[in-house]
């Protein structure tokens, strides 16, 4: 069996044009991380142009109000360029520019971290091209415009389904047709050997500071840490440094759209089937001759019919669970955190909000819950807005 | 002697492909037909698949239009089995591993022996993945088609040690497609190649003039011409038998004469 493997899961199944860049990938990055100096880098990188350390916020009024865990809020929205992906990035493009490429290219699905790879190119001097769901470039018009005054060049992918399953196929294949001086930003914790792994590495920052964050503030670990999945980057890095402690729920929220009975959702763990597809084994969501199903969230960031290797291994193991969480459920979380709290989060983070208003009233007082706010929700509103039927002029 | 040996026995081979399903299952059926009349030496069947990332648009409308035709992985078999009942030309699968995967390796390949499939091509199954399926496709006498790459390199030796059936040689960057040039140094690859195989090495990618098929079945077992055939089924649908027996004709004769 080839490498990257977690139990059955992941792999390299990527076309033999690829295979010699993705070797490459791997033995330069377990060198850089393991070379002081790059550390260095990305560690002044990450906090002093992206903010980090991020904020472990004590969200009271919602603790009070749902009367049971408290409710803690890692605050990934508050990095520089409003969500998690900008850890994963930092990291990738300083690899790529270490490894001699001039030119990253990325897909994205909400334009988060499409926008990320364009800030992430601008400031260490790359050509950056993004491809991007014409159906998103649409929904997300203010981030396409982000990454062009950044400097990237947007692609809108008219193929497929035109969102972000077709984004990853027109990336994959401008790649192979350029890869000497490119790299390609893989934006979540999926792909072939050694993406699931590197991207996983890059955002477990995140749970390192939220496990001592959380040791400082309560004493104690939490009951259980939440994340939002699409791919499953913000969930890997929430849950990685918490793996090893076996009293800490994993769970994460996926997108159920409208309803896991209907045919309009991105649930891949409550409806997906084992599959091979975008370079690793895992779970898709497919119909019975393995051809992939469009699927649908209100979130673009979590519309993609996977998940990453690592998150079918956590679950078919019995470590971390996931539950689906409608397009309803989300958007009356992103309404309650607004008024409840003051924060205005991404419509994916929104997902696991809704989860958590459903346990922690369950839950003793004297336990705590981490809910990693994945991303800031100014690029939702207008969206929200169209989907409560409000008429908005921007 | 496996069928695919038959197809480069007697010179240089010209390889056909077409998706299965495009414009359906009855018209793929007698295009392979047509093609064989007018020298076609192996035919390539796409197995339609909703993403399929190694092609550029002109085969990736192509599945499309399958797929939105009901084309399924058993409505290809059954265009094998027709197919079969005229002919015994080599033909060789093309696909990507989830249908076969979905399918079930057993199953799949035990269909293959069954009706005659003497070979697999699959785009995201690198040397590294082959084992997945390996064991059982030997068993069923069906040879996984191995691809080298213009990035291949040292891994050039590697696969074509193990190579089965034909090596399929990838003549350029990224996705199949028409190109006016092909530049990647083939001879080289191919030297490299046959210091370790006698394995035949066919190449493909890019190829679609009487002219680029000479030039790459000179130096190499043959010429796989894909985006051509499929461009020229887009244009006439359901009248295209013709028109593919006089392309296929002037590109093998180009082939046949190296």
């Amino acid at each position: 069996m080839s490498k990257g493997r977690y139990g059955e899961f992941g792999g390299q199944y990527i076309s033999e044009t690829l295979m010699n860049e993705l070797i490459q990938l791997e033995e330069q990055y377990e060198y850089y991380k393991k070379d002081a100096e790059f550390q260095r880098e990305l560690k002044q990188l990450l906090n002093e142009y992206a903010g980090r350390p991020s904020l472990l916020y004590y969200a009271g009024k919602m603790t009070e109000e749902l009367g049971g865990a408290k409710i803690y809020l890692k605050r990934e929205d508050l990095n520089h360029t409003g969500s998690h992906k900008i850890n994963n990035v930092l990291g990738q493009v300083l690899l790529a520019k270490k490894m001699g490429k001039t030119r990253v290219i990325a897909e994205t699905g909400a334009g988060q971290h499409g926008v990320a790879t364009a800030t992430a190119a601008a400031l260490l001097g790359m050509e950056c091209e993004v491809f991007m769901g014409k159906e998103d470039t649409d929904r997300q018009a203010l981030n396409v415009y982000r990454m062009e005054l950044l400097g990237a060049k947007v692609h809108a992918v008219t193929t497929g389904t035109q969102t972000l399953k077709d984004a990853v196929n027109a990336t994959m294949r401008e790649w192979s047709n350029r890869v000497s001086d490119t790299h390609y930003v893989l934006g979540s914790v999926m792909g072939p050997h050694p993406f699931p792994m590197i991207v996983r590495d890059f955002q477990s920052v995140i749970s390192q500071e939220a496990r001592q964050q959380i040791l400082e503030a309560e004493g104690k670990l939490p009951s259980a840490v939440l994340a939002c999945v699409g791919g499953g980057s913000n969930a890997m890095g929430m849950f990685y440094h918490f793996i090893e402690d076996e009293n800490v729920r994993l769970i994460g929220c996926e997108a159920a759209g409208r309803g896991i009975d209907t045919d309009q959702h991105a649930a891949t763990m409550a409806k997906g089937t084992l599959g091979v597809f975008h370079g690793m084994k895992s779970y898709f969501c497919q119909d019975a001759y393995g051809q992939i199903a469009p699927v649908y969230s209100i979130s673009a960031g979590l519309d993609y019919p996977g998940i990453g290797p690592e998150h079918a291994y956590l679950r078919d193991s019995g470590r971390a669970e996931y539950e689906p969480v409608t397009d309803d459920e989300a958007v009356e979380a992103f309404e309650y955190l607004a008024r409840t709290e003051g924060i205005i989060c991404a419509i994916e983070s929104a997902h696991a909000v809704a989860h958590a208003r459903k346990i922690a009233p369950k839950m003793g007082k004297d336990e705590n819950i981490i809910i990693c706010l994945s991303g800031r929700g100014d690029k939702d509103v207008a969206a929200i807005a169209r989907y409560k039927g409000v008429d908005i002029h921007e | 002697m496996s069928k695919i040996a038959d197809a480069f026995a007697k010179g240089k081979a010209f390889i056909a492909f077409l998706t299965a399903g495009d414009p359906s299952g009855e018209k793929t059926a007698e295009y392979i037909l047509a093609m064989e009349e007018a020298g076609a030496d192996l035919v390539e069947i796409g197995i339609p698949f909703s993403d399929p990332t190694a092609e550029g648009v002109v085969i990736q409308e192509a599945n499309i239009r399958a797929l939105n035709g009901k084309m399924t992985t058993d409505g290809v078999f059954d265009i094998v089995k027709a197919v079969r009942e005229k002919s015994q030309i080599p033909l060789v699968f093309m696909t990507y591993l989830n249908p076969v995967f979905h399918y079930g390796y057993e199953a799949f390949f035990r269909k293959c022996e069954t009706l005659g499939v003497d070979g697999i091509i699959i785009p995201d199954l690198p040397y590294e993945e082959k084992e997945e399926m390996s064991d059982i496709a030997e068993k069923h006498g069906v040879d996984i088609i191995s691809m080298i790459a213009p990035t291949s390199r040292q891994r050039i030796q590697t696969i074509a040690k193990d190579a089965k059936g034909f090596l399929y040689v990838v003549s350029s960057m990224g996705v199949t497609g028409v190109r006016n040039n092909i530049e990647t140094d083939i001879v080289s690859m191919i030297s490299s190649i046959r210091e370790v195989t006698d394995t035949p090495a066919a190449v493909g990618f890019g190829i679609s003039t009487p002219k680029q098929a000479g030039a790459m079945a000179e130096v190499s077992d043959g010429a796989i011409v894909g985006s051509a055939i499929v461009k020229i089924i887009e244009t006439y649908g359901d009248d295209a038998a013709e028109d593919l027996k006089t392309y296929v004709t002037e590109m093998k004769n180009a082939v046949h004469s190296c």
